[in-house]
Order: C-alpha cells, then sequence, then structure tokens
C-alpha cells in the first residue's frame, strides 16, 4: 500500500493483495447465494407464488441493470455511494486510529442540520460563497459531534462506542428541533426548512449527478495520502496498532483521539452536507437515512483502506440505485438490498469462521482494519 | 526418536533428527532458537505429525494423533510459560484434567492431597496441597507443574527452559529435583540454552542446530566453548570483554524517587542511584521487584510519584517520553512487543519509531520514503537483521532479530544513556553476542548504562557496578569486578547479604 512495489515480487504482490481481499469478496459471494435462496423461498412461501429457481437470476440481473445498465443508473449509483463514502472514509480513520465511532449516523445528521442552516441563510448570495459556506457549515457541525466523544474519551476514558451511541440521539432530536422550530419555514404546510437556494450544489453529470460526488471521490487520496504519507497518519495508525509503543514514541494519545474523531465526523458531516445541498435541497421533520450505519459495513468491507472503502461504497451504492428497478422488474421488494447488507456484514464479523471454513491463511501483519478495533475496544483498558 | 523429519513451507525444520533417552538420564537438548528444538517435542508431545522418521517408546514404534495419546504413553511436557490458574490452589492445579474422582459426580479432594503430599515428600520437597498459586514464588511454581506430571506418572518428562525465570538458588534446588527423578528411573528431557546449566545437569548433550543433529556430548568430555560453537556454527565469545572504564561526568542522577505499579500500589520506594559517563551500572535482582516500573518512571512512560531525576544537570522528573527521547536516551524495554515495536507496522517505520517526525524522515507534515527506506537498509545491514525485505512486518522476524531491530534504532546516532531493560531476554546466544559487543562499545565511547537483568550472569558480565534491587529498594552496591555470585544470588533473593543480617539496605 504504502510502499514502492519494487521490494515485491509479482507473486508477493498477488498473495498479498489476495490476502487482504479474499474475506470482503468471499463476504459479498456468500451474502449473494444465500440472498437468492431467500428470494426463491419468500416467493414461494410468503407470496404464494410457484417455485421459480431462475427469479434469483431475474433479480439480480435486474439489480445490476437498475445501477449500471445506463448512463442514468450509473450515474445514480454514483450519487448514492457519494455519503456513504465520505462517511465510510471517517469510519475507517476511526478504527486505524482503534476507535470505534458508531456516531457517524449522529455526524451525518448533524452535517445535515449545519449545511441546511448555513445554506438557508445564505440561498440569495451567489454560490461560488454560498456552497463552500454551506459545505462548510456541515462539515464543522458534524466534525463538533465527533469531537465532543473525543474529548470525553481523553478526559474521562468514556468509551467512544457508548457516547456516540448517545450523541446519535442527540443529533436526531436537535434535528427534530431545529426543523420544526428555528428552522422552519415559515407557512409551510409540514415542518420543513426553506431550500437552499443558491448554495444547492450544481448538477453536472446527467440529470442528477451533482459536483458531492466528485468532492467524495477526492477525499479517497486525500484519505490515503493523511494516512500513509503524513506524519499525523502515522500517528494515527500507530496508536491505533500499540498504543502504548506510540506513546513510546512520542504520540499523544489523547490529543490523537480527538483529532481523529473530529475528522471522523467532519467527514461524516460532509457526507451529510453533500446529500442535503446535492440531492433534497432541504430537510424535513422526515429526513432520515441509514448512511451513518451503512458506512460502519461500508469502511469494514472496505478493510479501512481508502481504496477498499471507495469499492464497499460504489458497491452499496449500486445496490440502492437497483434496488427499485428490481422491484418493479422482477417482484422482488427492495428490502433485499438491506437483507444482503446485513449478510455481508454477518459474514465479514465471522470472518474467523469464514477463515476456517475456507482454510485461509491469517492476513501476516495486517494493520487495523476494522475487525481488531471491534473485538478489542472493549476488553482493552482505554489508552490515556 | 529415529529420523524424524518435519517440514515446513519453506523450512525444514527437523531434517532427519533421531534422538535417544534412557531410563533414568537427563538428556539436554541445546540449540539457538528457531533451531528445531521446539518442533521437536511437540512432535514428540502429539501436537504435530512428523513427515518421516518414527518414536519408539521401549522399542515399540508409537503413532501419537494428538496430546492425550502423548500423556496415555507416559509422556508429560512443562511449557517455558507456566500453565497454572493463578486464583486456584495447588491440589485444584494438579489434578486438573486427571480428576482423582470418589464417585462419577464428586471429586476425592481429601485423596488428591494425600497423594500431592506423598509425592512431595518423596522427592524430597515440601508443598502446602491447599496454597493458592498466586502466593507462591516462581521456584514453588515450577515445583507445582513439575508435580503436576508426576501425578499423571509420567515416565518421560520433557522441560522447556525451565530455569528461564528462577533465581540461581531456585535453580539450584529444581535440579536437585531433577536429580532425584532420575533415580526413580524417570527419564527427562531438559530444553535449554543456557550452557553451563547443561553441563551441571545433563548425562547426555544434543546440539541441534538448523534442524539437524550437529553433535552429542557428555558433559565431561566438553565445555561451555565448544557447545557454544556446536551451537552457533562459528567460534562465540562467551563473556564480553568489558575493559577498563573511564568514568566521567554523572549523566543519570536518580534522587529518592517513588513510583507506583499499574494497581497503584508503591513498587519503587525510594531509590537513588548516579551513572557516570562511561560506566555500566547493572540493576539485578528477580523479575517483579519493581525494575520494569523504575524503568519507565525513567523514559518518562510512568508517572514518578516522588524524589528527582536528572539528565547530567537537567532536571527531567515527570516530562514526556518525547522530551527523554530527543535528550539522546535509548530505551530497550523489557516487553519488547509491548513498548518496543509496532509488531504490525514494516520494518521501517519501526526503525524510525521515535524520529519519524524529525529531518531527515520528514518534512513538515509530510513523511520521506525514501528517506526512511534508505536508512532502515543502512540499520539492517549494520545490524545484521536477517529479513527477507524491510518492507516486511515486524512480527514476521525471530525474536532475535526483533530485539536486533530495537538495538538499531536505540542506539544510533549520539547517545547520552542507554536504558537496557531484559535487553537479551529470550534470545541465543549468537544475538546475546551481538547485543553485549554492542553496549560494550558504547559504554567505552562513553555513554551512561543502566542495565537491568533478572539474568545474574548478564548483570555479573557487563556491569563496572552492581546494584541489587529486592522488594522496590536497592540494598546493596557492589563492584562489579570483585562481587561473588552467590552472594548476588541471595541478596536477589533475601535482601540480604548474609542470613541474619538485617543492614543490606544501602541505598
Amino acid at each position: 500500500m504504502s510502499q514502492p512495489k519494487k521490494a515485491w515480487s509479482p507473486a508477493s504482490i498477488a498473495s498479498r493483495v489476495w490476502s487482504l481481499i479474499a474475506v470482503p469478496i468471499l463476504s459479498i459471494l456468500m451474502a449473494i447465494v444465500v440472498g437468492a435462496i431467500v428470494i426463491v423461498l419468500s416467493s414461494t412461501l410468503l407470496l404464494k407464488q410457484p417455485m421459480d429457481l431462475t427469479l434469483p437470476i431475474t433479480a439480480y440481473a435486474a439489480l445490476a441493470q437498475g445501477g449500471l445498465g445506463s448512463y442514468d443508473a450509473f450515474v445514480s449509483t454514483f450519487v448514492l455511494a457519494t455519503p456513504l463514502l465520505l462517511a465510510g472514509l471517517g469510519v475507517a480513520i476511526g478504527f486505524k486510529a482503534g476507535l470505534f465511532n458508531i456516531g457517524a449516523q449522529g455526524q451525518f445528521l448533524m452535517g445535515a442540520v449545519g449545511s441546511v442552516a448555513v445554506g438557508v441563510q445564505m440561498a440569495h448570495l451567489p454560490a461560488v460563497i454560498a456552497i463552500p459556506a454551506a459545505l462548510l457549515g456541515g462539515m464543522i457541525l458534524g466534525a463538533a459531534w465527533g469531537f465532543v466523544p473525543g474529548l470525553l474519551k481523553a478526559i474521562s476514558g468514556a468509551h467512544e462506542v457508548v457516547t456516540t451511541i448517545m450523541m446519535n440521539y442527540i443529533a436526531l432530536a436537535a434535528l427534530t428541533w431545529s426543523v420544526t422550530g428555528p428552522l422552519r419555514q415559515v407557512g409551510a404546510a409540514q415542518p420543513s426548512t426553506a431550500t437552499v437556494g443558491a448554495a444547492a450544489l450544481p448538477i453536472v453529470l446527467d440529470r442528477s449527478g451533482h459536483i458531492g460526488i466528485f468532492i467524495a471521490l477526492a477525499a479517497v487520496p486525500i484519505a490515503w495520502f493523511l494516512l500513509y504519507r503524513t506524519t499525523r497518519g502515522f500517528e494515527i495508525r500507530a496508536v491505533g496498532a500499540n498504543p502504548d509503543a506510540a506513546r513510546y514514541a512520542g504520540v499523544k494519545p489523547r490529543r490523537l483521539i480527538v483529532l481523529s474523531m473530529s475528522i471522523a465526523g467532519m467527514l461524516a458531516g460532509l457526507a451529510g452536507a453533500c446529500t442535503v445541498l446535492g440531492v433534497t435541497h432541504e430537510v424535513n421533520a422526515s429526513f432520515s437515512t441509514t448512511v451513518g450505519f451503512d458506512s460502519i459495513t461500508v469502511a469494514l468491507l472496505g478493510r479501512s483502506n481508502p481504496l477498499g472503502v471507495l469499492f464497499a461504497a460504489l458497491l452499496f451504492g449500486e445496490m440502492r440505485a437497483g434496488a427499485g428497478p428490481m422491484q418493479i422488474h422482477a417482484g422482488v421488494p427492495v428490502e433485499l438490498v438491506d437483507f444482503i447488507q446485513a449478510l455481508i456484514l454477518l459474514f465479514l464479523i465471522a470472518n474467523v469462521v469464514l477463515r476456517r471454513l475456507l482454510r485461509l491463511r491469517g492476513i501476516a501483519g495486517a494493520e487495523q482494519t476494522g475487525f481488531e478495533t471491534i473485538t478489542r475496544s472493549y476488553g482493552r483498558e482505554t489508552t490515556v | 526418536m529415529r529420523g524424524i523429519t518435519k517440514r515446513y513451507p519453506g523450512v525444514v525444520a527437523n531434517d532427519h533428527i533421531d534422538l535417544d533417552l534412557q531410563a533414568g538420564e537427563i538428556h539436554a537438548l541445546l540449540g539457538e532458537n528457531g533451531a528445531g528444538k521446539t518442533t521437536l517435542m511437540n512432535i514428540l508431545y502429539g501436537l504435530a505429525v512428523p513427515d518421516e522418521g518414527q518414536i519408539l517408546i521401549d522399542g515399540r514404534p508409537v503413532r501419537f494423533a494428538g496430546p492425550s495419546d502423548a500423556i496415555a504413553a507416559g509422556i508429560e511436557m512443562v511449557h517455558q510459560h507456566f500453565m497454572l490458574i493463578p486464583v486456584m490452589s495447588v491440589a485444584e492445579n494438579v489434578i486438573l484434567g486427571a480428576e482423582t474422582m470418589a464417585n462419577p459426580i464428586f471429586i476425592d479432594r481429601r485423596e488428591a492431597r494425600r497423594r500431592i503430599r506423598d509425592l512431595a515428600g518423596k522427592f524430597g520437597f515440601e508443598l502446602d496441597p491447599d496454597a493458592k498459586i498466586e502466593s507462591l514464588s516462581v521456584g514453588q511454581q515450577q515445583r507445582v507443574e513439575i508435580l503436576k506430571m508426576l501425578y499423571r506418572d509420567a515416565q518421560i518428562l520433557v522441560l522447556d527452559e525451565p530455569t528461564a525465570v528462577l533465581t540461581p538458588n531456585e535453580t539450584e534446588e529444581i535440579f536437585e529435583l531433577l536429580r532425584n527423578l532420575t533415580k526413580d528411573g524417570r527419564s527427562i528431557i531438559f530444553i535449554s540454552h543456557k550452557l553451563h546449566e547443561v553441563l551441571e545437569i545433563a548425562n547426555r548433550i544434543t546440539v541441534i542446530r538448523r534442524g539437524k543433529v550437529v553433535g552429542q556430548r557428555r558433559p565431561a568430555e566438553t565445555n561451555d566453548k565448544e557447545l557454544a560453537e556446536l551451537m552457533v556454527g562459528r567460534a562465540v565469545q562467551l563473556t564480553a570483554d568489558r575493559g577498563q572504564s573511564h568514568l566521567a561526568e554523572v549523566r543519570l542522577k536518580v534522587d529518592n524517587v517513588h513510583v507506583r505499579d499499574d494497581r497503584g500500589a508503591e513498587a519503587v520506594h525510594g531509590i537513588s542511584l548516579e551513572i557516570r559517563s562511561g560506566e555500566i551500572l547493572g540493576i539485578a535482582g528477580v523479575a517483579g521487584n519493581g525494575q520494569d516500573e523504575l524503568v519507565e518512571a525513567l523514559i518518562g512512560l510512568r508517572k514518578v510519584t516522588g524524589g528527582h531525576v536528572f539528565l547530567g544537570t537537567r532536571d527531567v522528573t515527570g516530562v514526556s517520553p518525547r522530551t527523554i527521547n530527543e535528550s539522546n536516551v535509548g530505551y530497550v524495554p523489557a516487553d519488547r512487543h509491548r513498548f518496543g515495536l509496532i509488531l504490525a507496522f514494516p520494518l521501517t517505520d519501526n526503525l524510525v519509531l521515535t524520529s519519524y517526525y524529525k529531518e531527515p524522515f520528514a518534512h513538515g507534515l509530510l513523511r520521506d520514503e525514501r528517506a526512511i527506506l534508505d536508512a532502515a537498509r543502512k540499520r539492517i545491514r549494520e545490524y545484521d537483521i536477517r529479513t527477507p525485505s524491510p518492507l516486511v512486518p515486524a512480527q514476521t522476524l525471530s525474536g532475535g532479530n526483533q530485539q536486533k531491530l530495537i538495538v538499531a534504532r536505540e542506539f544510533e546516532g549520539e547517545t547520552f544513556l542507554l536504558v537496557l531493560d531484559q535487553p537479551t531476554r529470550g534470545l541465543d546466544v549468537g544475538s546475546i553476542e551481538f547485543i553485549h559487543k554492542r553496549i560494550i562499545e558504547k559504554r567505552n565511547s562513553g555513554v551512561a548504562v543502566l542495565l537491568v537483568s533478572a539474568e545474574l550472569d548478564e548483570v555479573m558480565e557487563l556491569s563496572d557496578r552492581i546494584a541489587v534491587m529486592y522488594r522496590g529498594s536497592l540494598v546493596a552496591f557492589l563492584d562489579g569486578r570483585t562481587a561473588d555470585k552467590n552472594q548476588v544470588g541471595l541478596l536477589m533473593a533475601t535482601g540480604r547479604s548474609s542470613v541474619g543480617d538485617e543492614s543490606g539496605a544501602a541505598s
């Protein structure tokens, strides 16, 4: 990853790459297989239709078609992948630092609130001012939602899993309050904010492809560069991999915990901002999403590697984009996509079992990929 | 064992090894780390299946599918790390897995206790069956391990480095016990890389190098020098030539320092010491007498709860590890996997662990991968670290090479003070020789060295002065050249230089 390639033979690169991607790929394949069984069984048993063994193929073909089959579909895959990618990168950076940030959901919602609050204020200003300001508003509020759990952990050792879950509830309540209270558009029938007007992200691809897509894509190399080419990234990875050695190396774990959580929150907040400014253009009381939680699966599936997170986000975006067409053409409910996502997560977490079943060897020298953080984060004493 | 061969991908761990063990014999197995001793014993214990060769017991070939087969055949093993449950009693630990049942449901504790007392008495030692393991000394725990084997009526006992954690006196007592066992017709395989112990206890010595038997000797016919050469494959200098020290200014001054352990109990009770430029101060002591806490406090990893630490004339009490590091203090931690290395990171990153943020390895916030790689290549060459590439994770290296990696990082450049906590623990003679040479070199170039070791020989060999640490205090300072090994051993074990002497404290 971070090393010049010439020290490795092609065979050793291949085996290293395989050892990294084997579990994610197999998890996806197994989820698809189990999903196929469920498609057949549910249509037979629940809908009382004659058993149709080709139904999974029809359904999966429609799923693929819906996300990749046309330029239109392709663009909507990227639109749906954008928030997953941004928030997923945030979760991944947390994993690298040994932090299990379940708060992406709340940070995402606060990003939405922050961007709409600024966007509505600047709806009549020139776009070159309104857009950066609104994005920044989302990033700052998201970062604040990561900063607080980070600070709590640094000061008192409060576990981030607990505090971020609480912050998620606070975020949801804050969103509802601001939409029904201070940000509510006067005269609207339903509680909703005004639209963001000039702060809306320009559509540059097809009918829905806003420039947020490119912001998210640009975040991939930036995150990689941060982690692998800067001293701060080295410190983040060092604290995650061995907090004691990192402390000896002169790293200040408390500061890094706060920093990593803030970066994670900022990215999830940016995801929320892109969704509001690029897609919904307003926030109403029913603004809800599972992006924050899906992004945890995305980070795990991508093994916390920025490039891996990109592929994982695109896969999930594709499934979201294809879900509707699948329901229309194959009669399989859109919820199948949630089901497959859940299965992928299940197989990822059960990777120890998977490895044994498939006789895969462990990855020599794997860095923090997320699994370790999850399995270790409870049993370990706080590092600060 | 006849013609035992075991291949792993890329290596032949055991290459046609023959080993015979007679009744009532102590047979020592000697070899460097990675020579194949452990593989061979795993095969004997049924943990691994040989690719070729067979095991014969009393002339009959046997096949072990797992440890339970080996145990049934009367083979028992004591691992290097004790397999005891601290909160349970001696009796409970001993019978675990071989419970003496009064009926199908209840354990017959009385019978178990009686048998344990009988066995202990028979082999000449005392052990309370109801004592909790955690209340026993390490030497007594070792006896519990041996008792476990005897309780299962083992005829062949395999001991993997049984003396690694014992004091000289405890070692002597264990040796006595082992000799008693052989009188009873039992046979012992004794694995070690401590040459003098092997010479003292064994009837025969088999030396293994790179998976092959390279020699078999009787103690009377050989000496430590020859054994070391067999083990390593070249001439080895066993005692470091320390030469004269040229003392200069005081570089480390520790003044009445108090430190607490992880549980908050005071582990270091007001220690004072001074080390001068060009001097090695060795701290001898049984592991767990506060040495690690003292060292961690000096490095800034642990809070100093009282007293002062000076580097030169500068007060560095309570400063951060980075400040200590930037004062050119090198540190080799006792637990290299905890403080010394990030195992998942490549050698390159580990070699710049304390300097990653400085020129030439970083410019501002940006890492210079080229400079890091070049420096790594250079140090790997200089310190003879055996690795296929500077980019493999540190965990793929052997223990000796991991330690060299740390030494390469900490000894590099200008050094004001070296703090070495168990610098050669678990290493083979070749690596020990290498590291000892580097320590002496540093000392001769004027570096002050604090050497903490539970290995009495190491302290005796290298130190200009010896301090003995006992229960958080320094109980004696001795001259490194004239100190008597038995006296130091006694101080380590009791805190007193002779029985009845209450006034040993000199700190």
